[in-house]
């Protein structure tokens, strides 16, 4: 049985279809939703997100953190940014964890939730590079 | 009676402000397009936000540890409105509006004995209230040169909220903006964004009653939620904002076009009666010189 599976950006829906699996990058661990899941709201870390239909992958998007809401039919994601991971650019990445890397270092040691924000985006870039590198090694 | 000569170039220089205006309405009618589209587009995100932060604020309503995002300070002293105008004029009343509702609402809360802090955001707006209330004016920030706004524009002006909220600078923020309604009509929208207003309970909504499960706790999906929901906020107001602007400013000019030509028509009638008076008299001094003789 098919679940209902939306990607959304701030500024336009970027995907809405049916499928029978999906996996999210809850910031707690890769989440894996059914049809029938308990309704659950979870934060998103950077990550992919997999579209299965059957045991067959469909499409793989990388999004950089986000929300996803989740209830027995339904798995909306609402991603800051997405896109599909064989679209992805290297030297766009690489650049992404540089400053991400120093925004990291420059932030003011005391305050937490500013350096947990940059920790996040240094985490999050670094997915990024991780998924370009799983897609060159034919993964 | 102005001269041939005078009427002439007054139905020249009509006719070229005509050209500009109707020019101006045909730019303003596909910046409407576009950026209607763009607000259409933002929508989904916006209600899908809309329905996590409703389930997540009931779930935490009644916790005394509610970020301030939601909860405010818990203080009612120092307001921050929050203007959205255009960066151009030409608009008809669409920036003068925003800015009467502002000075309206600022002497309002002035005479309670309230501080007023205002954020102007577009040039229009800056300039309007900087004659009367420039000493409450503490930033401003302008589009101008921008073909559209993004959602960074946005979030970038939510980290300022946000920031002087955590700085104690303010404790309840109200936006005005001009929410679009159709192409005539414009509404003056004052919204309050901090603290966020009571969740309103939509009848007949079934899935708010489940409660969800979360994943980490509420609070720290709130403390992320927030500050992304007000930026969305922001983002909404910005695009219904531009969206207004554009279908005034179409309107504007197509009655500005609309009156040229009246005024042409008009100044045409009167150049001709001219002519034909001139042609006329020319002939009786002719045919009155000739019996003379």
């Amino acid at each position: 049985m098919p679940i209902n599976l939306e990607i959304v950006s701030p500024e336009k829906l970027l995907l809405s279809r049916d499928v029978d699996m999906v996996v999210i990058p809850a910031s707690e661990g890769d989440m894996g939703v059914l049809e029938g899941h308990s309704p659950t709201t979870v934060t998103l870390r950077g990550g992919i997100v997999s579209l299965y239909e059957g045991d067959r992958l469909l499409e793989s998007l990388f999004v950089a953190g986000g929300f996803a809401e989740v209830t027995p039919d339904r798995c909306t994601v609402l991603a800051g940014e997405a896109m599909a991971v064989n679209e992805l650019d290297r030297t766009e990445a690489e650049k992404r964890l540089r400053d991400a890397e120093e925004a990291h270092a420059q932030v003011d040691s005391d305050d937490l939730a500013e350096g947990e924000l940059a920790l996040e985006r240094v985490h999050s870039a670094r997915a990024m590079m991780e998924a370009i590198d799983g897609l060159l090694s034919g993964h | 009676m102005p001269s041939l000569k005078a009427l002439r170039m007054r139905i020249n220089s009509v006719k070229s402000t005509q050209k500009i205006t109707s020019a101006m309405k045909m730019v303003a009618a596909s910046k409407l397009r576009r950026a209607q589209q763009q607000a259409e587009a933002a929508r989904p995100y916006a209600i899908r936000m809309g329905r996590m932060l409703n389930a997540l604020a009931a779930s935490v309503a009644d916790s005394p540890s509610a970020p301030a995002l939601l909860a405010g300070t818990g203080k009612d002293q120092v307001h921050l409105l929050i203007v959205v105008t255009a960066d151009r004029g030409l608009a008809g009343a669409f920036n003068s509006s925003i800015g009467r509702a502002a000075r309206t609402r600022a002497r309002a809360l002035e005479a309670a004995g309230k501080t007023v802090k205002i954020l102007a955001v577009g040039r229009k707006g800056r300039d309007y209230l900087r004659r009367e209330l420039g000493s409450r004016i503490v930033g401003d920030i302008s589009y101008a040169g921008k073909r559209r706004i993004d959602y960074g524009d946005a979030d970038a002006l939510a980290k300022q909220v946000t920031a002087m909220l955590f700085a104690g600078k303010f404790d309840v923020a109200t936006l005005i903006y001009n929410r679009f309604q159709s192409v005539i009509a414009q509404i003056v929208t004052e919204q309050q964004l901090i603290p966020a207003p009571p969740v309103k309970d939509e009848a007949g909504n079934s899935e708010t009653a489940a409660m969800p499960e979360f994943e980490p706790d509420e609070e720290t999906i709130l403390n992320r939620l927030l500050p992304q929901a007000l930026a969305v906020q922001l983002y909404t107001a910005l695009l219904e904002s531009s969206a207004g602007e554009h279908g005034a400013r179409m309107t504007a000019m197509d009655n500005a076009t609309r009156n040229a030509g009246d005024m042409i028509k008009r100044l045409t009638l009167n150049y001709n009666r001219a002519r034909q008076a001139n042609i006329t008299r020319e002939l009786i001094e002719i045919i009155s010189g000739a019996e003379a003789l």
